[in-house]
């Protein structure tokens, strides 16, 4: 014999926790694809990298040459 | 030997499932809120990435959803009272009226900083005002106080399409102040109508409502008149950047009938409406739910045709308000 026994109290309960399950994976997968959109619509995201390009320099200032 | 079996009692059959929680947020309201603010997200100037269009919109919803969740928790003692919302989740005890007040509360910040997040900072401001609108304005202080009650809770529901254009745009214009006053001033005449022909309670939860306070004559001339002022809204919208040829002749269409329908309610007697069950009244509602839709479906037809250069050409010359 089964030392638990279904109620249909169960079957709601489970049907909460998949309900909530299905919401916050969502979310998660929202904010990911968020997360992507924004950074593939950053244009301006390129850094310098530790070494000066003027390239990416708005003002295009070069510093004077010794 | 120990019997260990606990003699757990299911007795308590009001737990809550996952519907009764989606039921907490209105789903019915929050399509209405989908489509108004989708069709103002599409036809703003610019346009947003899709995941992020998407967000906007689920964002909304939810936001729409909060404000539902807090008019339940606020209003459960009056549901309790009347038939029609009697069964709504709180007032049939299967949530907490607390648990609901948290969870409107919950879902109002999370929709409010991610919608900014998704979109911008003046979008996210709108929503956040849109939900203390409707709990607080409305439910918490008009509701109860005020058989203007649904003109300036109405305001609520006209938000979502400027929170759409927003979201895109960045700032509030003349379309999205349009599209607003649209469902502004629609909402008095369809609720009203509404009124006339359901036999509600609401005197029951002594809530003001004006078929009771004022009377069903002074309601009937209250639908005559917002009906009158709604379309001029109609119409201008026609000679901005959304609107144009198609939605200019539908909108004169469609407001010539609601105006006709709004004259026929003003001239009957209560006797008449009995007598044939209320009839034009019935008729007049189920209108003005098509007159909203279509005329928000025709902004989206001017969007689709802006595409076709003859079109826009010709259109171009209607859109005289686009200068303000």
């Amino acid at each position: 014999m089964a030392i638990t026994r279904e109620h249909e109290l169960h079957k709601r309960r489970s049907g909460r926790n998949i309900g909530l399950a299905v919401v916050l994976a969502a979310f998660i997968a929202l904010v990911f694809g968020l997360t992507i959109a924004k950074v593939q619509s950053g244009a301006t995201l390129q850094a310098y990298d530790h070494s000066y390009r003027p390239a990416l320099d708005p003002d295009n200032v070069r510093f004077p040459q010794r | 030997m120990t019997d260990i079996r606990a003699d757990i009692s299911y007795s308590d059959n009001k737990e809550a499932g996952f519907s009764d929680y989606i039921a907490l947020l209105k789903p019915r309201v929050m399509s209405l809120v989908v489509f108004t603010a989708l069709v103002g997200l599409i036809v703003a100037p610019g346009a947003l990435h899709p995941i992020e269009a998407l967000a906007a919109i689920i964002f909304i919803a939810l936001g729409g959803g909060a404000s539902g969740a807090l008019n339940m928790w606020w209003d459960a003692d009056i549901d309790s009272v009347m038939k029609r919302t009697a069964k709504r989740p709180v007032p049939a005890g299967k949530i907490d009226a607390r648990e609901a007040m948290s969870l409107g509360f919950a879902l109002s910040g999370i929709s409010v900083i991610m919608l900014w997040l998704a979109t911008n900072a003046l979008a996210g401001a709108l929503l956040a005002f849109t939900i203390f609108f409707y709990a607080v304005i409305y439910t918490m202080w008009l509701k109860r106080a005020t058989p203007q009650n649904i003109v300036i809770g109405g305001a609520a529901g006209a938000f979502p399409p400027m929170i759409g254009w927003v979201a895109v745009t960045g700032s509030i214009s003349i379309e999205a102040c349009l599209m607003f006053m649209l469902i502004f001033m629609w909402t008095p005449p369809h609720f009203w109508a509404l009124a006339l022909f359901m036999k509600s309670d609401y005197h029951k939860a002594n809530v003001p409502m004006l078929t009771v306070t004022h009377g069903r004559k002074a309601t009937r001339t209250h639908i005559l008149v917002y009906t009158v002022a709604l379309i001029p809204f109609a119409l201008a919208a026609g000679f901005t950047s959304i609107g144009g040829p198609v939605y200019l002749t539908l909108a004169l269409v469609l407001n010539a009938m609601f105006l006709q329908g709004a004259w026929a309610i003003w001239r009957r007697s209560e006797v008449q409406a009995e007598a044939d069950g209320y009839a034009v009244e019935k008729r007049v509602f189920r209108f003005s739910l098509a007159y909203l839709f279509l005329h928000f479906g025709a902004f989206l037809a001017e969007a689709a045709l802006a595409n076709l250069p003859v079109y826009a050409e010709f259109a171009a010359s209607f859109k005289i308000l686009e200068l303000f």
